[in-house]
């Protein structure tokens, strides 16, 4: 195989996933490979990445993702996550993600009650990732949209610590400026926090939509910083797979 | 035979809807009232003739990996006939 074939993302199904085909198509207009898997699959076959989508899977019952998380496709998930394949988790999947505890924390309505469909600005607060490494560092916030009533992210005190120190924190809320507000945060996160990565850095989640976000028709083109960040990553790490054989 | 399992929110965690409640239960005229926690009430029917023990443990685990999320919530689970 070559270091130039395209790269090939699983993008999963659950009932009432409703983002899997705006992953599909953004993948594509970037230039890569993407298949849906559904969620009673035990496999993801032969993939470079995995994204868990958007939506209201298994509709919201109990809890945001508490019931997509013991599909059978999560467990492969699992797997290719502990043998450091990317993981992202959008929205629906990052509640998913962090119910399954591939990510600390959870996320629990949103402070003022409210479904909040809206375009915001985030801060990167970690561009050293196979996440953000792409993402503009000229200190100009990129402006992603958000579509969420459960969106408020709460770790415990010794969580948030860790995911200080370590740097977890990928994304937080700001306003135009880059400036993290209280006035910026649309649902309460702890921190402005809209998205954060693990120890490892092979799995992140965050609440805004990169997949919404990647032609100008749509308002902004921001989010394909984050989706090219994964993609570059990959291919940098076909090489040196390649190098290595 | 049923279990019932209260779940609650954490004290740390933010309860928007404990809040509002609070608030509506004021100015409805509700003196003294200090505080509201929101959560869920969770009634499971159990075969007759099971062990009161072994179904509190089996749900207790199960209120542990998947009806409650201990990051946010605490529960409370008791079996009665």
């Amino acid at each position: 195989m070559t270091t130039h074939s395209a790269m090939r993302f699983a993008i999963l199904q659950f009932p009432a996933s409703n983002c899997d085909q705006d992953c599909v198509h953004a993948l594509r207009v970037l230039g890569s490979q993407a298949k849906l898997v559904w969620h009673k699959d035990t496999s993801l076959g032969d993939v470079d990445a995995v994204i868990v989508p958007g939506g209201f899977s298994y509709g919201d019952a109990l809890r945001c993702g508490a019931i997509a998380r013991f599909s059978p496709v999560m467990q492969a998930v699992s797997r290719f996550a502990d043998n450091g394949g990317l993981v992202l988790g959008i929205c629906n999947g990052f509640q998913i993600l962090c119910e399954a505890g591939l990510l600390p924390g959870a996320l629990i309505r949103n402070r003022d009650l409210r479904f909040h469909c809206e375009q915001v600005f985030l801060k990167t607060a970690n561009f050293e990732t196979p996440f953000t490494s792409e993402i503009p560092r000229d200190g100009v916030p990129i402006r992603i949209p958000i579509a969420h009533g459960e969106g408020c992210y709460f770790a415990d005190a010794p969580t948030l610590e860790r995911l200080q120190t370590q740097r977890q924190i990928l994304w937080q809320y700001c306003d135009a400026k880059g400036a993290v507000t209280e006035a910026a945060n649309p649902n309460g996160s702890v921190l402005n926090i809209a998205g954060i990565a693990n120890e490892r850095f092979n799995v992140a989640g965050l609440m805004p939509h990169p997949d919404r976000a990647v032609e100008g028709i749509l308002g902004t083109e921001d989010g394909r910083s984050i989706l090219k960040s994964m993609i570059l990553a990959l291919e940098s790490r076909r090489a040196s797979a390649v190098a290595a054989a | 035979m049923k279990a019932k399992l209260v779940i609650t929110p954490k004290k740390a965690v933010l309860d928007p809807q404990g809040k509002t409640v609070a608030n509506a239960l004021e100015h409805m005229g509700y003196a003294g009232v200090t505080g509201v926690r929101v959560g869920k009430y969770i009634e499971i029917d159990l075969a007759p003739g099971t062990s009161a023990a072994d179904a509190h443990n089996a749900l207790n685990e199960a209120a542990l990996r998947f009806l409650s999320n201990p990051v946010i919530e605490d529960y409370r689970l008791e079996i009665v006939e």
